[in-house]
């Protein structure tokens, strides 16, 4: 009896289909319509949002990323036109100083030899002239002993 | 088999042994008439009480929703990412949101109903006859949900395919014709009795093991037992998207 009771005869047992049947299937679908009205809409709804806003913030926030990038290599070549502007610059102000030392080099050198060539061509004339004095004074005392000596006899 | 007359048969106080809160009521339930429809009065309460709190659950988490979520919110859109990966991946980008609330129910509701039934201790609550259990360890939810299943994935595949939904019964060759034929009826036969057999064997154990052993050594069963709850409500709702997605699929 017991068995026949779990194989459903007339009274209960597990395979006992009735009623319940049909009511659970609609009422599973009802439930279906519940739940996508009150959850599977606005869940949806709210994810989807924050999807399509972390989508939009990532391609924004990538464009601002390249224009940084793009000024930064703006900033990078100024700062490179700088620095060899700077260094030219400090190149030309050694090749100036590098040339007036050499000019006033020069100067100083050609006025030195300038100076040495007078005091020379001087001294040179001087001596000549010193020389010709004694030249002349020794013909003078020449003539003057002989004129003595002739006058003595 | 003798287990279950063995537990009949104690409720029917053969043995000396009864104990009130060990015996396993097989097969009895509590009817309700309905003019002249009957129906287990024992499963819809238990089913009412569970889909109630699975609503409190939803209107409550979705009550106040923000984009950074908080509380509840987290834990239904992590349901909802969930559902939706499932159905994609069984039904296809094309069609899947279509068909999410109705996997996605499926899901929830067979979830709650395992959980609940494994969960709650219904067997406090004395009924005239038979007694409170799992939704899904009766036969006729389980039959309805899988003959829900079966009407479906018909009108999915007729509705986007057309009579060419016909087609998939000779693909790839005629020869296939009766096997898918034999398909359609072994679909819902075996989703609902694998569903129904798995969740009324475990309380069966359950129900056993507490009446030979009442301490300790259920508590390792019954962990296996939402184990396998979980997992089955799994299977059901992965099968029921993939017998959709079998049903839209274009053969080319």
């Amino acid at each position: 009896m017991n068995s026949l009771l779990i194989f459903g005869a007339s009274e209960g047992g597990l395979f006992d289909f009735d009623a319940t049947l049909p009511l659970m299937a609609a009422q599973v679908v009802l439930l279906t319509y519940i739940l996508n009205a009150l959850f599977f809409k606005p869940v949806g709804k709210v994810v989807e949002e924050r999807e399509d806003y972390v989508l939009t913030s990532r391609t924004e926030a990538k464009k601002k990323l390249s224009e940084v990038e793009k000024l930064e290599n703006d900033l990078k070549n100024q700062l490179k036109g700088a620095r060899q502007a700077a260094q030219k610059v400090i190149a030309e102000a050694e090749d100036d100083s590098d040339k007036l030392y050499k000019e006033a080099l020069s100067l100083a050198n050609s006025e030195a030899n300038a100076s040495r060539e007078k005091v020379r061509r001087e001294i040179d004339s001087q001596r000549e002239s010193a020389l010709n004095q004694l030249k002349s004074d020794a013909d003078k005392l020449g003539d003057l002993i002989v004129q003595k000596l002739l006058a003595a006899k | 088999m003798s287990l279950l007359r063995l537990f009949i048969s104690l409720k029917m106080g053969t043995s000396p042994f009864v104990l009130p809160f060990a015996a396993l009521e097989v097969g009895q339930h509590l009817y309700w008439q309905i003019g002249k429809l009957r129906i287990h009065g024992q499963v819809f309460m238990t089913s009412w009480i569970l889909i109630g709190a699975l609503l409190t659950l939803v209107v409550v988490g979705t009550k106040k929703m923000e984009r950074d979520p908080k509380g509840v919110q987290n834990l239904l859109e992590f349901l909802w990412d969930y559902i939706r990966d499932l159905a994609r991946t069984q039904i296809g980008e094309k069609v899947y949101r279509d068909w999410m609330p109705f996997i996605g129910t499926l899901f929830l509701f067979i979830f709650v109903s395992n959980w609940g039934g494994a969960l709650i201790p219904w067997k406090l609550i004395e009924l005239p006859s038979g007694e409170l259990g799992a939704p899904t360890a009766d036969i006729n939810t389980t039959v309805a949900l899988a003959l829900l299943v079966s009407l479906s994935y018909f009108y999915a595949g007729l509705s986007n395919k057309g009579l060419r939904y016909f087609e998939y019964y000779v693909h790839p060759t005629p020869i296939m014709l009766p096997f898918k034929i034999v398909e359609d009826f072994t679909k819902p036969l075996s989703l609902s009795f694998r569903l129904f057999g798995n969740i009324l064997a475990d309380e069966l154990v359950v129900a056993v093991l507490v009446f030979l052993v009442p301490l300790v050594l259920p508590v390792p069963v019954m962990f296996l037992g939402l184990f396998t709850s979980a997992i089955q409500a799994l299977i059901f709702a992965t099968l029921a998207a993939y017998y959709i997605g079998e049903a839209v699929e274009e053969h080319h």
